[in-house]
């Protein structure tokens, strides 16, 4: 193409953009055509079945609430699995479901607590904190050391890059639940807060008296770890960490996509590959997929990025923003577009400020030599003193430009 | 009270990845088109949505065979419609199902229905109320693509907002194709070449040979004639190949046509230089304008069409770019006419430019062809 035609696309933007939304469209509808099977024998989906004794446990606890529409207890009882097998298996279905199995409960005018601590999940789950924080408000007037209204608060300001009022929230949960969680919420916060040596050896010394703790309390606690040795640059102990909790549960999508990162970070792409091939392909297990693809120069990168690009399409326009750290970490590394994917990732900052999210802030404003759209993570790194050594690589590079 | 929490609850945002997965939220994907009274229409179900709202599995095996799902037809059909209203200015459009196929969207099975409405007249504005799936799943999505004359919209139906109301008036038309004849317009005067070859071939069109020399051509009528004889062919030309482009009836390498047109400049140019080479001005701005337009079909892809919008798209930019081109014919003509016998306009605006103009060519072709 000429610099002639070149410029007259740049002048073509107002149509431009409303033609690629069109064609973003597009690719977000269904992508075959129709067809009907040629035998009725043709298997369309699976749907639980007997292979599958969690769902038909979810599916006795729904009928329960469809013979009791008026009763509390079934719903939330109905919620609380949903809640737990969708956040398993990455299945937002559930989250809807058990949602829409409050809902006759939330609209009333003083929700039960319990409804509300539910509800707060799932709003926190959608990235909606300042709602799911408002709808615990009345919690901790009511019953003030309710543990999971303080667990799902700490969470909270966990994510919006809050390490020390996440610390104060935790306290309220030492006693009143299993000395493991407790260390384990107030040790994440306070690695995030300058203090990763003292919390990472209080978390193993927890997790070393807890074995007889629940799987789910220990896979916390090791994926924590995981992340924090990874910040510290231990590779070594990073990767035990995530094995183990892998090892605990290896149907758990979240922890299968944090060793994959790990993974690709350490540039070891054939086992990245290798570990996402065996998982249920959720938007972000696909991700890993197409980065580890890439590097290894696997031809299928490209329709594992086409696969993705449809599927953000169709997250925007089911109006969810909580792709924006996925999508700018496509923009950057599969697309090559440092400008879009700085825009995203300052956009995801403004309400998400995990490490993941500081990183990719960082490296696209470094891909795009700009300075200023990393000022906020900068900011937040020196106001939490997060200890990262590649958050640390990232923030000297980017002082050494210009 | 030691108490165990309930921490896939509380933690479900901070695990990675753990929330990326928008494809198995459930979506639906509805396909509406207006056309005079009728509705045409497709509406696209997750099984596993139809599923959990009709119980599907009949053999209960956990999978969901095609026969299992052609048994029940009526119900599907029986549970979606009355979930669908259609208002043609306030009055029903009656829906009828039509046949059920299936589909797979990101690797989740699809039920497909197809039906047909008809309004008692055809409507300014249509009503669409949206009612599915919300009671089972608080976040479950309606997207729907409706198809008028006013063009294609998308609406996204939500537990919020079951009920939209679109506007099909043309009003909304006439703004689309302004836009696109002012794209035609642009593309003319941004594509230097387009102008540069039309400028080279008319140069010589206020001038004739009087024994072996240039001069200035005495009459207007004829000078004119020439001029409309280039600039006609020329549009003639590269409408003919623009549309068959845009339509997909052929289709070449961009980097050929690029070269193509680079190329016609140079010719264009060199027949000025050598005037003997060039004796017919219009037949050469029909061939190479056959080429110009294959370059003007590429600019209109580069907009990134619909199948829909794309005859209007056409004629817009079509009209934008004869727009464009009157727009420079309208001031070179008075001028060229008044320079003709002046040594400037002979030597320099002839002979310099068309020099220029090869120079150009000759970059561009090893630009474009490299």
């Amino acid at each position: 193409m000429s610099q002639v035609r070149q410029g007259s696309r740049g002048r073509a933007t107002g149509l431009v953009r409303a033609a690629l939304a069109a064609a973003a469209l597009a690719a977000s509808a269904p992508a075959a055509a129709p067809y009907v099977p040629e035998s009725d024998d043709v298997v369309l989906e699976r749907v639980g079945g007997p292979q599958d004794p969690e769902l038909r446990r979810l599916a006795h606890a729904r009928r329960n609430v469809l013979d009791n529409p008026s009763e509390l207890e079934p719903a939330l009882t109905f919620a609380r699995s949903a809640i737990e097998l969708g956040r398993q298996r990455s299945d937002p279905r559930l989250m809807g479901q058990a949602e829409a199995a409050l809902a006759p409960f939330v609209r009333v005018p003083e929700p039960a607590l319990e409804t509300r601590v539910l509800q707060a999940t799932l709003l926190q789950n959608r990235h909606e904190f300042s709602l799911a924080l408002n709808m615990l408000e009345p919690v901790f007037a009511q019953a003030p050391h309710h543990p999971q209204a303080w667990l799902t608060r700490a969470v909270i300001e966990l994510v919006q890059g809050d390490p020390s009022a996440s610390r104060a929230s935790c306290t309220h949960l030492f006693g009143r639940v299993d000395a493991l969680v407790a260390i384990t919420c107030v040790g994440q916060a306070s690695a995030r807060a300058g203090r990763s040596r003292e919390s990472y050896d209080a978390m193993r010394r927890a997790l070393d008296g807890a074995s007889e703790a629940p799987v789910s309390e220990r896979k916390w606690s090791l994926i924590e770890l995981g992340e924090i040795a990874a910040r510290r640059g231990d590779s070594r102990a990073a990767e035990e960490h995530l094995r183990a909790a892998l090892a605990l549960d290896s149907d758990d999508a979240g922890t299968r996509v944090a060793l994959a990162d790990f993974l690709l970070d350490e540039r070891r792409f054939a086992e990245a590959r290798a570990l996402i091939d065996a998982a249920t392909p959720s938007d972000g297990a696909l991700l890993r997929r197409a980065l580890a693809q890439r590097a290894l120069d696997d031809p299928d990168w490209q329709a594992s990025a086409r696969d993705l690009e449809a599927r953000f399409a169709e997250a925007r326009l089911r109006g969810a923003a909580l792709h924006e750290r996925e999508e700018a970490r496509f923009a950057l590394h599969l697309r090559d577009d440092p400008a879009r994917a700085a825009e995203l990732a300052r956009a995801n900052f403004a309400t998400q400020r995990e490490p993941a999210d500081a990183r990719i802030l960082l490296e696209a404003a470094l891909a795009a030599r700009d300075r200023t759209s990393a000022q906020p993570a900068l900011e937040w790194l020196a106001h939490t003193q997060l200890e990262d050594v590649r958050l640390a690589v990232l923030a000297a590079e980017l002082a050494a430009i210009e | 009270m030691i108490r165990a929490v309930l921490l896939a609850c509380a933690l479900a945002v901070i695990w990675p990845g753990s929330h990326a997965s928008a494809h198995q939220a459930s979506t639906a994907f509805l396909r509406l088109g207006l056309e005079g009274t009728t509705i045409t229409g497709q509406w696209d179900v997750a099984l596993r949505d139809l599923d959990l709202a009709l119980g599907l599995d009949a053999d209960g095996d956990g999978a969901l065979r095609y026969g299992e799902l052609r048994a029940r037809r009526e119900d599907v059909a029986a549970y979606l419609l009355p979930r669908l209203e259609l208002r043609a200015d306030g009055s029903a459009c009656p829906i009828e199902a039509g046949d059920l196929a299936v589909d797979a969207h990101a690797g989740t099975g699809y039920a497909v229905l197809f039906m047909r409405a008809r309004c008692a007249r055809e409507p300014k504005s249509l009503d669409i109320a949206y009612d599915l799936l919300f009671a089972l799943d608080a976040q479950h999505r309606g997207i729907a693509r409706v198809t008028t004359r006013a063009g294609e919209r998308a609406l996204v139906f939500a537990a919020g907002s079951r009920a939209q109301t679109l506007s099909v008036s043309e009003g909304e038309r006439l703004p689309r194709l302004a836009a696109f004849v002012r794209e035609g317009v642009q593309h003319i005067f941004a594509g230097l070449d387009h102008v540069i070859f039309l400028l080279t071939l008319l140069l010589p069109a206020v001038l004739v040979a009087e024994q072996g020399r240039l001069q200035g051509a005495p009459r207007l009528w004829p000078a004119l004639s020439r001029v409309l004889a280039v600039v006609t062919s020329f549009t003639l030309a590269h409408s003919l190949t623009l549309s068959a482009a845009a339509l997909g009836v052929i289709a070449l390498p961009s980097r050929l046509v690029e070269s193509g047109i680079a190329l016609s400049v140079l010719f264009a140019a060199l027949g000025n230089l050598w005037p003997r080479a060039q004796r017919r001005p219009a037949r050469i701005a029909f061939a190479f304008g056959l080429v110009h337009g294959l370059g003007f079909a590429t600019a209109l892809a580069d907009l990134g069409l619909g199948v829909g919008g794309r005859v209007a798209a056409l004629i817009g930019f079509n009209v934008g770019v004869e727009l464009g081109q009157l727009a420079i014919v309208a001031v070179f003509v008075p001028l060229a006419w008044l320079g003709r016998e002046s040594w400037l306009y002979q030597r320099v605006a002839l002979g310099g430019g068309s020099l220029v103009a090869a120079g150009l060519a000759v970059f561009w072709l090893t630009e474009r062809s490299l």
